[in-house]
């Protein structure tokens, strides 16, 4: 067998990673290294910022710069990254707690700087580290643990909220979809500005037990089935879902040191 | 000289040290510092960016810490609450970073915006869980200025974060000054191999040479406690072994002290900070009245003067500790000197006369 | 044979969800829990398994009807 390319970003002596069998996360963080490839990015001039969940600890398997925050602070600690050293090229990994609630303050006001970084939230409406408990993404009516009757609590649309927020960059897709899933993350890479990729992915654990999912791959069946390209009654839509072009934070600001500097 | 506030102070003092980032959020009375960054930093070759809270404005900074630059961020109270969880996190992963406090009144809201010194026990425990900690108090513009310097320099050295422990009056203190030109700076530790190289394997002063992010050492850092590859280790040993080492990395040389008059002192005013300046007036005045009256100010706050107050001379039977609040830096002495120790406090957001510590003599 | 499977069974966890995606039912999991490539003969390389393998333990390589010849 020819090694896969995208292997030699993985720290090989980490893995099998820790997430459950059949969980998404796998899949999504496979497919940002190869949006990463395909970008032409590098080890040396790229970092991995993550918060805190299941989804965050994919930091420590990507064989780049790494920075594993806290709960929800992803976002501020990767805008200091940013400014500091602009040359380099920096990926946050998010979860729908970590990005929506407790780091929710943050991605909004990343968004509204459009300061040029690459968030990718992998979406499980759930909880799952700490066991399953309703995210602010868990749909009305889901059972979490803190849910057991279903929730009440209206969802968040992640996407929306970095539309309205000033991203310049959003899409969606999902573990099913995985060729999309690379193209809308290279995508986002391309955009000088700040790029928001939501990848629905599945928790068999804590979210598909409850809610009468039995298999993995009947989660993956469900993004399939219900995932559309263009806005459809009754689905989900998939793709770019906002593109446009304003000068970014960092340039802004290194603009300002060009006048004002030496 | 110039005529300086002692915010001001501090942002000058920061540029001179090498900080060339800094990440904050409103709040008096620290937001000179703010203000007077934004000014100087672009000009500097620097980053300023106003946060949207002071969260945010750790993590801000932290990151930029990670990929390079020295970094400071500033703020009082209520803020000062919202960053101890990523001073934890400075802690924890050893990133270097300058928090300067300007005390208020507190809890809560407190009364904004009068002098205090309460926050002294939150400078050492703020942050959940044992760690380490450096924390600096000056009692002057120029001293606001110096201790700046040694900050950037501390958090450098030991890859720590440090506080600057300020209060109201140093902060809004306007003085005249001459600011020094010759500058010692600590640079930012270097990893001294590639091969093999573990990013938290300690050095001979038990400090680690973490590589900058973008230098091609593919590095991981994490707030979970890790073993000298940095990498999340759920072990016993390692975790004792960490823990051990964040306390002892913090060399007990940088402990100042300033002292007049113990020679002949019978007793001796303990003070810190702005209070320390109408503790000195006191015991002067004390002096005059023929009272064999000593001062102590304690310029590092953290560590704790240990070893100072355990050796005092036997002349000293008694020390006055005066502060700015219900009684903090008063149990330390109590803990640390054999003989009678007395609280001279005050928490009513007016600072001391000098009248009101003699009483306690 | 068209396809040539390398897994790395150490990576497996047995999600089932290679087993459930691959459209000729070439993949099985066995007493263990592990995939196993159960009917090869019937595998068309499409890589729906590698694809969506969030384990990255199972890699399909086409091989060329040459490369077939020489090893026969």
């Amino acid at each position: 067998m020819i090694e896969r390319s995208y292997e030699k970003f993985f720290r090989q002596n980490r893995l099998p990673h820790l997430w459950c069998p059949g969980c998404g996360n796998g899949i999504v963080m496979k497919a940002i290294v190869q949006a990463i490839e395909k970008k032409g990015w590098t080890q040396d001039n790229t970092v991995i910022v993550s918060g805190i969940g299941c989804s965050s600890r994919a930091s420590g398997y990507m064989d780049f710069d790494t920075l594993h925050t806290a709960h929800g602070r992803a976002i501020p600690f990767a805008t200091g990254i940013k400014l500091a050293n602009p040359a380099l090229n920096v990926v946050v990994i998010t979860g729908d707690g970590d990005c929506t609630a407790i780091g929710g303050n943050h991605f909004i006001h990343g968004c509204r700087r459009n300061i040029d970084l690459n968030v990718i939230l992998f979406n499980n409406n759930i909880y799952g580290m700490t066991g399953g408990q309703a995210s602010p993404t868990t749909p009305l009516g889901k059972k979490a643990t803190t849910a057991p009757y279903g929730s009440i609590d209206p969802p968040f649309d992640a996407c929306n909220l970095a539309i309205a927020a000033g991203a310049t960059f959003v899409a969606r897709s999902t573990a099913f979809h995985v060729q999309h899933l690379v193209n809308m993350i290279s995508n986002s890479f391309d955009n000088n500005g700040f790029s928001f990729v939501e990848a629905l992915v599945q928790c068999p654990t804590s979210f598909g037990r409850k809610n009468k999912f039995p298999t993995p791959a009947s989660m993956m069946q469900w993004f399939k089935d219900n995932a559309a390209m263009k806005p459809t009654e009754g689905k989900f839509t998939i793709g770019v879902l906002h593109s446009d072009t304003a000068v970014s934070y960092n340039d802004a600001y290194y603009d300002l040191i060009s006048r004002t500097c030496c | 000289m110039i005529l300086l506030q002692g915010n001001e102070a501090v942002a000058k003092a920061a540029i001179a040290a090498g900080v060339r980032f800094f990440g904050g959020y409103p709040i008096t009375p620290s937001t000179e510092i703010a203000e007077s960054m934004a000014k100087l930093l672009p000009k500097n070759n620097g980053v300023f960016i106003q946060m949207e809270d002071e969260i945010a404005s750790m993590g801000v900074v932290l990151g930029a810490s990670l990929a390079g630059r020295k970094v400071l961020t500033a703020s009082s109270g209520p803020g000062i609450s919202l960053k101890q969880e990523l001073i934890g996190y400075a802690a924890a992963a050893e990133i270097p970073v300058v928090i300067v406090n300007v005390q208020r009144v507190g809890p809560s809201t407190g009364q904004p915006t009068a002098p205090s010194q309460g926050d002294v026990m939150q400078a050492r425990w703020g942050t959940h869980g044992d760690h380490s900690i450096i924390a600096l108090s000056p009692w002057s513009v120029r001293e606001a200025f110096d201790l700046t310097v040694k900050a950037v320099n501390y958090a450098e050295r030991f890859r720590t974060p440090v506080i600057l422990l300020m209060d109201e009056i140093v902060g809004h203190l306007r003085e005249n000054v001459e600011l020094p030109t010759d500058i010692e700076i600590y640079p930012r530790r270097q990893p001294k191999t590639k091969e093999n190289y573990k990013a938290y394997q300690p050095d001979e002063d038990l400090v680690p040479n973490i590589a900058n992010f973008g230098e091609g050492y593919h590095i991981h850092v994490t707030g979970l406690i890790h073993d000298e590859t940095g990498f999340p280790v759920g072990s016993p040993k390692v975790t004792r072994d960490f823990i051990d080492r964040m306390h002892k990395k913090i060399s007990k040389d940088i402990i100042e002290v300033q002292t007049e008059f113990l020679d002949d002192a019978e007793e001796a005013v303990v003070a810190f900070g702005g209070t320390a300046r109408t503790a000195y007036q006191a015991v002067l005045n004390a002096r005059a009245n023929g009272k064999k009256v000593g001062f102590i100010r304690l310029v590092t706050i953290w560590p704790f003067a240990d070893n100072f107050f355990a050796n005092l001379p036997a002349n000293i039977k008694k020390l006055v500790v005066a502060e700015l609040n219900y009684g903090q830096i008063f149990y330390e002495v109590q803990r640390t000197f054999k003989g009678e120790v007395e609280l001279c406090a005050k928490y009513d957001m007016t600072i001391f006369e000098p009248s009101e510590i003699e009483v306690c003599l | 044979m068209k396809s040539e499977f390398t897994l790395k069974l150490d990576r497996c966890k047995g999600c089932g969800i290679c087993v459930n995606f691959c459209p000729k039912k070439v993949l099985e999991l066995d007493t263990l829990g592990k995939v196993v490539v159960a009917r090869p003969e019937d595998c068309i390389a499409c890589g729906q398994c590698e694809l969506r393998c969030p384990d990255y333990a199972i890699f399909v390589d086409k091989i060329k009807e040459a490369n077939l010849g020489a090893r026969d």
